[in-house]
């Protein structure tokens, strides 16, 4: 409850920051959408039209009451058809709740399919590793692993494109899925991207796995499994996991969060509709409500990811499940 | 009886930097089926390390280099891992020194209790939780039906002791080693664990060897005894002839130490000021009690042993006095004027009065910092010396401490044996030149000569700067040596208080008269004649619990 509660105080004040850093922001939108050679007449004209001229105080209350009812408000873009061309299409107008929603459930479904892939690959090696620690097998893995995650994102993507696409064409090189496809076509079209975040998360995973096991082992309960003359397989799944969740827990999920938030640039090179393509479309327009929709969205995944993972945690716990 | 393990010419050796270091310098062993083996030495003599060799295993950094293991006719040296995993668990136990830290604190005991039946293709699932329920039974553990359905923080440390003991039992093993089981516990608790011991090693007929530092114990549980001193055999005889007639000379000087003792003290006058009184003080963590109105008082250059198991609050009462923990109701005095209750509010001249020693001087001194700058930070501090005047100072505290001061100023914690440790800790504390100084379990960490040691220093300290101790244990052997008065607390209450003289003389209450019976003697008949005396329900915690 405590934690539910402070998790709530931190995405209010995370709002604050991202309407503040928003509106740091150079240029605005009317400069944006009317171009260098605006006279200065017009563009006031528009700003008083979107109501940008009020103090950012009033604009940041009447956003955040407008969110809290649920209301992310009008994209800019929309709000400015809406005026030019009269009240008649104002049925017409998209919300950004009704923009951002299925660029939100793409990003998720990416999200969850490179999830379905990344955590039980990473978890696995993890322990693997760790059995057959300081091994050949171990220091292959933990090379491979380091590179992916060293290497920026669209080289692994370009890299997959090549050798999955192009000289071995099993995925498709774009992803343009689009609302009403079949599961299996979508799924098809989503793996190269998610290939690509699975590559980019799964070091950190696998390695915490690793590090959480290995710190367990001097542990006297390990040395009585051991004595019990149990298989080092046995000790490891057993004996170490268990105890070693909370900090795998804890990486996960920050990894998961990860997936939503940071794919920009997978989306952009697979040209995947997902959030991250029109985050970055919306920043370079100005488009200000949308930007601030995507921020809160992104603060309230990690919120709530790292929420769940602090009560995974607790619950991994048998002192804290049982108490005494 | 047949032979079952033999073990000839040992050599053990560990990593130290790039280099091995020899640890067991070729030590031979022989051990009958049925018969217990006392192993016993101080830290360092490789007694455990011995004992988990004689399972074929060794820890990380360290190996065998010579000899051979025999056990039943397999050498464990040169079998293969999986060999020895067909004998782990099944035909050789462990028992291990904290049975908090060895059971899985993520499964339940019953779960941990079945494992090596189950994987070793004993019995299955079912018969070993029977069996385990069995077990727990005939140790006495209390509610055997429903104990290891529980998970290991759910359990008290005797509990724990004897629940290992059942695991070890779990497939009837031809051998168990038992690594120290009892030394973490109290005495009223190790009573109870010895007793539950000694009945199942009986009850079945297991070979033993059992590791510990302390002879009284080896006594009561050993057929025979082997002493060890820095990885050397020193001699091996039969446990009556051991005690009785020890051949060489560090066997002597082992047996000597619990002779030490302190001359008694005159009586206080009943007008002095005592350094510190203790006045009605109620103390809690959270909403849990801890104190209950406890009053004492502390004179001057006289040594106050407060005595009790743990979770009496003698700890507590030590927080209290130094202002950690300000307590609920009740005040204390230092020489007759009131301390602030939280050392946040108490003055330099007030915090320098009261001093603390700590039980483990590993973790009580900083790792990163070098003696002289670990007891010149209070000098420093206190006194506001610095330059020529403050390394004088170190200097003099150093060899009070009776370490020579040129060879260890600039050293570093880790490159000190523990004694020597724990004479830094105090000359920290005798930095702040206090009038009385906490010494919480300052040698329950150590061994029993260099425990002798820093009793002894103590007591000159005392003589010559008038301090006044209060000296928190449940050991009553260090008692008897260094204590003036004593209290003994239970449950949070001062249960008994007086000279040393009346506490050692009954009549007692009769708490402690339980803790004094509970501390295990030389003699070997001493557990028997105690169990005939008392019965079985009459130790321990089942007694405790009565009162």
């Amino acid at each position: 409850m405590q934690r539910l509660l402070l998790g709530l105080v931190t995405l209010v004040v995370v709002s604050i920051i991202i309407f503040t850093a928003v509106n740091l922001l150079p240029g605005d939108f009317a400069q944006a959408i009317l171009g260098q050679g605006a006279t200065e007449e017009a563009i006031a004209g528009i700003r008083e039209q979107l109501g940008l001229n009020q103090s950012p105080v009033t604009r940041y209350f009447q956003w955040l009451s407008g969110v809290l009812q649920g209301d992310l408000g009008v994209p800019l873009s929309q709000a400015m058809m809406q005026s030019f061309s009269g009240a008649s299409t104002g049925g017409n107008v998209i919300t950004v709740a009704e923009q951002i929603g299925p660029r939100l459930s793409n990003t998720l479904f990416l999200a969850g399919v490179s999830a379905a892939i990344a955590v039980p690959l990473s978890i696995t090696l993890g322990v693997l590793t760790a059995l057959y620690r300081n091994t050949a097998f171990d220091k292959a893995m933990n090379i491979s692993t380091l590179s992916a995650i060293s290497s920026p994102e669209f080289f692994l993507a370009y890299i997959l494109i090549l050798f999955l696409a192009v000289l071995n064409p099993i995925f498709p090189s774009l992803s343009n899925i689009f609302p009403g496809m079949e599961f299996s076509e979508r799924l098809n079209k989503t793996m190269l991207p998610a290939l690509t975040l699975t590559l980019a998360v799964t070091a950190q995973m696998m390695r915490m796995t690793r590090a959480a096991l290995i710190n367990l082992l001097a542990a006297p309960y390990i040395e009585m499994a051991r004595l019990k003359g149990l298989s080092p397989m046995r000790v490891i799944v057993k004996h170490a996991l268990p105890n070693a969740m909370a900090p795998i827990i804890t990486v996960v999920a920050l990894n998961l969060a990860y997936l939503v938030t940071g794919v920009v640039v997978v989306e952009v090179v697979f040209v995947y509709p997902g959030i991250g393509q029109l985050f970055v479309d919306s920043v370079k327009t100005r488009d200000i409500p949308v930007v601030q929709a995507c921020c809160l969205i992104f603060a309230a995944v990690y919120i709530l990811l790292n929420l769940t993972a602090d009560i995974l945690s607790i619950l991994s716990n048998p002192r804290l499940r049982h108490p005494k | 009886m047949s032979q079952l393990l033999r073990i000839r010419d040992l050599k053990i050796e560990g990593r130290s930097d790039e280099t091995w270091v020899p640890i067991i310098n070729g030590v031979d062993l022989d051990l009958d089926r049925g018969q217990v083996l006392g192993l016993i030495g101080e830290s360092g003599a490789g007694k455990s390390t011995i004992g988990l060799a004689a399972m074929g295993f060794v820890r990380d950094g360290i190996r065998i280099s010579n000899g051979t293991v025999e056990f039943d006719g397999t050498d464990l040296v040169k079998a293969s891992a999986s060999q020895k995993r067909a004998l782990l668990g099944k035909r050789i136990a462990y028992v291990a020194q904290s049975a908090a830290a060895s059971f899985n604190p993520a499964h339940k005991l019953i779960d941990q209790h079945i494992e090596a039946p189950t994987q070793h293709n004993v019995q299955n699932r079912k018969d070993s939780i029977e069996d385990g329920i069995d077990l727990y039974r005939r140790l006495r553990l209390p509610d055997p039906d429903q104990i290891g359905f529980r998970y290991p923080h759910q359990v008290s440390g005797g509990q724990l002791q004897r629940a290992m003991t059942a695991m070890a039992m779990s497939c009837r093993p031809d051998l168990i080693i038992f690594d120290e089981p009892t030394t973490a516990l109290d005495v009223t608790t190790q009573i109870e664990v010895l007793a539950a011991i000694r009945k199942i090693v009986d009850d079945f007929g297991t070979a033993a060897i059992y590791i510990t530092h302390d002879l009284a114990v080896v006594a009561q549980m050993a057929d025979k005894i082997k002493v060890l001193l820095k990885g050397n055999e020193v001699e091996e005889a039969e446990t009556h002839q051991m005690l009785s007639h020890p051949k060489e000379e560090y066997t002597k000087s082992l047996w000597a130490v619990r002779g030490f003792e302190r001359p008694a003290k005159p009586a206080v006058q009943t007008s002095a000021t005592p350094v510190i009184r203790v006045d009605h003080v109620t103390a809690a963590y959270g909403d849990v009690k801890v104190l209950h109105d406890v009053s004492f008082d502390m004179h001057e250059g006289r040594t106050v042993a407060v005595v009790g198991e743990s979770g009496s609050g003698k700890s507590t009462a030590a927080r209290c006095i130094t202002g950690l923990l300000p307590p609920l109701s009740g005040q204390i005095l230092l020489d007759g004027a009131r301390l602030a209750p939280s050392y946040k509010t108490r003055d330099k001249m007030q915090l320098r009065q009261v001093q603390m020693i700590y039980q483990m001087a590993d973790t009580a001194l900083n790792p990163r910092k070098t003696i002289g700058e670990i007891i010149g930070r209070p000098v420093q501090f206190y006194m506001g010396l610095s330059g020529t005047e403050l390394r004088r100072r170190i200097e003099d505290l150093l060899a009070e401490i009776e370490l020579e001061p040129s060879q260890f100023i600039d050293r570093l914690p880790s490159e000190l044996s523990g004694g020597q440790k724990q004479r830094i800790g105090i000359a920290r504390a005798l930095a702040a030149e206090p009038k009385f100084i906490i010494c919480d379990e300052v040698t329950s960490a150590l061994d029993q000569l260099v425990a002798e040691g820093i009793l002894k220093l103590l007591a000159k300290l005392q003589d010559e700067l008038k301090l006044t101790y209060m000296f928190i244990t449940h050991d009553l052997a260090t008692v008897k040596a260094i204590a003036d008065e004593v209290v003994v607390m239970k449950d949070g209450e001062v249960v008994e208080h007086g000279p040393k003289a009346d506490m050692f003389t009954p009549p007692h209450h009769p708490y402690t008269d339980l803790l004094l019976s509970s501390v295990p003697e030389m003699d070997p008949d001493w557990l028997t004649n105690l169990l005939a005396e008392r019965g079985v329900d009459n130790i321990g915690d089942a007694a405790v619990d009565k009162m």
